[in-house]
Order: structure tokens, then sequence, then C-alpha cells
């Protein structure tokens, strides 16, 4: 289990370049390397399923955030109560450390799950519903009310990003609509 | 244990981003590392020791399967989390097209 830890301390090491750096666009990278270092790690805790859509939704993520920051560098502001805030902040996230740590003792230990639930789907999956991939009959079929309010938000989203791109409403004559992303 | 806990410092240090830069499109970096410590941490205490994935296969039986249930559940989350990040960039390219900046210590009509 020692490359997972390797996987992780990666992944915080990533996270951090990604806060730290002044340059957007080298950012936007640092990010996409956070994201398929979590695929792999996806793919050593048994969830190929998860590791396949983490890299398709990494890619589809890191060329939305480019068009986004491409040729708009700006330098970072630091003025204000800058040193108040980070102050606030950290005690913040102190004391969001203390309650998680102690919320974290009543888990049961890493790699022994509880799986109440999940047995009756291991046990019973294949006979209910005919797939041997037991993720995609929860999702299609056990749980499919689940998948069916995830929808809902998905395509509420779309509508909400097409309303923002779009530019009817200031449209003069003469004017081209633009092509916006999405 | 150890390896929730650097699960958590993950998502610590979107918090952090979240909390402490003003520029936006760090902001909405720092959320989407948060979604990924999130979901992590759900795979994480799914697995099991030793465990297989959960895909059956007809000549040899495996027992020892991980939990299925948060993967399935993670799995739609991962797809909504690109949703609403595109949301959130296209929200943050209107905003730069009208102020033309993306730091939100300038942008003052957002105030009131």
């Amino acid at each position: 289990m020692i490359e997972l830890y390797i996987l992780l301390v990666l992944m915080i090491v990533g996270a951090i370049v990604t806060i730290e750096l002044k340059d957007l666009l080298a950012a936007v990278i640092s990010i996409g390397a956070v994201g398929m270092v979590l695929s792999i790690v996806f793919l050593i805790i048994k969830a190929p399923d998860l590791a396949i859509t983490q890299i398709v939704v990494e890619m589809l993520c890191f060329i939305i955030l480019l068009r986004a920051t491409l040729k708009k560098d700006l330098p970072f502001s630091t003025t204000g109560s800058w040193l108040f805030n980070t102050f606030v902040a950290a005690g913040f996230i102190a004391i969001f450390l203390f309650v998680a740590v102690k919320a974290f003792k009543d888990l049961p230990e890493f790699g022994y799950p509880i799986m109440r639930v999940a047995n009756i789907y291991l046990k019973e999956g294949l006979v209910k519903t005919g797939a041997s991939n037991l993720v995609s009959s929860i999702i299609l079929d056990f749980r499919a009310y689940d998948t069916l309010g995830e929808a809902t938000i998905l395509f509420t989203a779309v509508i909400g990003v097409l309303t923002i791109v779009r530019r009817i409403g200031r449209k003069k004559k003469d004017e081209i609509v633009e092509e916006d992303d999405e | 244990m150890i390896i929730y806990l650097l699960c958590l410092m993950l998502f610590c240090c979107g918090l952090y981003c979240i909390l402490v830069k003003r520029n936006i499109i760090k902001i909405i970096l720092g959320i989407i590392i948060a979604e990924y410590a999130v979901n992590l941490f759900f795979i994480l205490v799914a697995y099991r020791m030793e465990g297989r994935a959960p895909i059956l296969s007809s000549e040899v039986e495996i027992v020892n399967m991980v939990d299925p249930l948060p993967q399935a559940l993670v799995l739609t989350s991962i797809v909504i989390g690109l949703a609403t990040t595109t949301l959130l960039v296209a929200i943050a390219m209107r905003i730069y097209e009208k102020y033309g900046t993306f730091d939100i210590t300038k942008i003052k009509e957002l105030k009131g």
C-alpha cells in the first residue's frame, strides 16, 4: 500500500503548487496533473470505471479552463487586509481539522468497510439485474432514481451555461453572434 | 487512518485556496481540488484489503470485492463536477468581459 501514500503526497504537492503559482496557465496545467494522479489512485484502489471517467472529465475540464485563462494573465493584488484574511482562514482550517480528526475515530479502519447495504448488491446483483459489472447494475438499476436526479442537475447546469454564454439579448442588427464554449 | 488524514490535507488545500485567494480562476481551482478530495475520500472508505474490482467473471468466483455502492455514487458526482465547473467558468468569463479583470477586490459593482 506504499504506492498509495506516495501518490497522495504527490497530489498534495500538486495542489500546493496550483495554489501558489502566480501564472494562471501554469496553475491550470498543474491541476491537470493532480487529476491524472487521482485517476491512477482510483485504478490502484480498484475502481476502474471511475479511473476512465476521471481521465475523460479531466481532459474536458482542462480544455474549458484553458479557454478561460488563455491570454488573460493578470497580476495578483496583495493590498487590503491580506494578513488578517490569511490568519482567519488558517484559524478556520485548524478548527475544521480538529473536529474532523475527532470524527475520523468513529470511522471503520481503512481496508475493512462495513458493507451492510452492499452485501445484498454483491450477492443478488447478477440474478436481479443481469449485469456483470456491479457498479453499472447499481447506477442503472438499484439506484436509478438517484441517477435520474443527478441527470437533472447535469442538464440544469448545461442550460445555465447556455443562458450565460449566449449574446442574443444585446445583439444589434448587423452584429454576428459569436460562438462560445459548449 | 493516516491515509484519511492525507485526503483531509488535500481538502484543506482546496479550502485555503477558496478562502484566501482573490483571483476568480484560483477560487474555481480550489473548488476543483476540494471536489477531488471528497470523491477520493468516498472511494477510500469503500476499499477492502486485498480487494478486487466489483466485476463478476464467469470462470472464477471472485470473493472479497470492494464496496460498489460509493463507486456508483461518485461516478455521477464526477460528471456533475464537470458541469458545475463549466458553469463557474462561464460566469467568470462573463465577469471578465464586463469588468476586464479576474480580481474580486476590483469588481466593486458586485457588492450591491
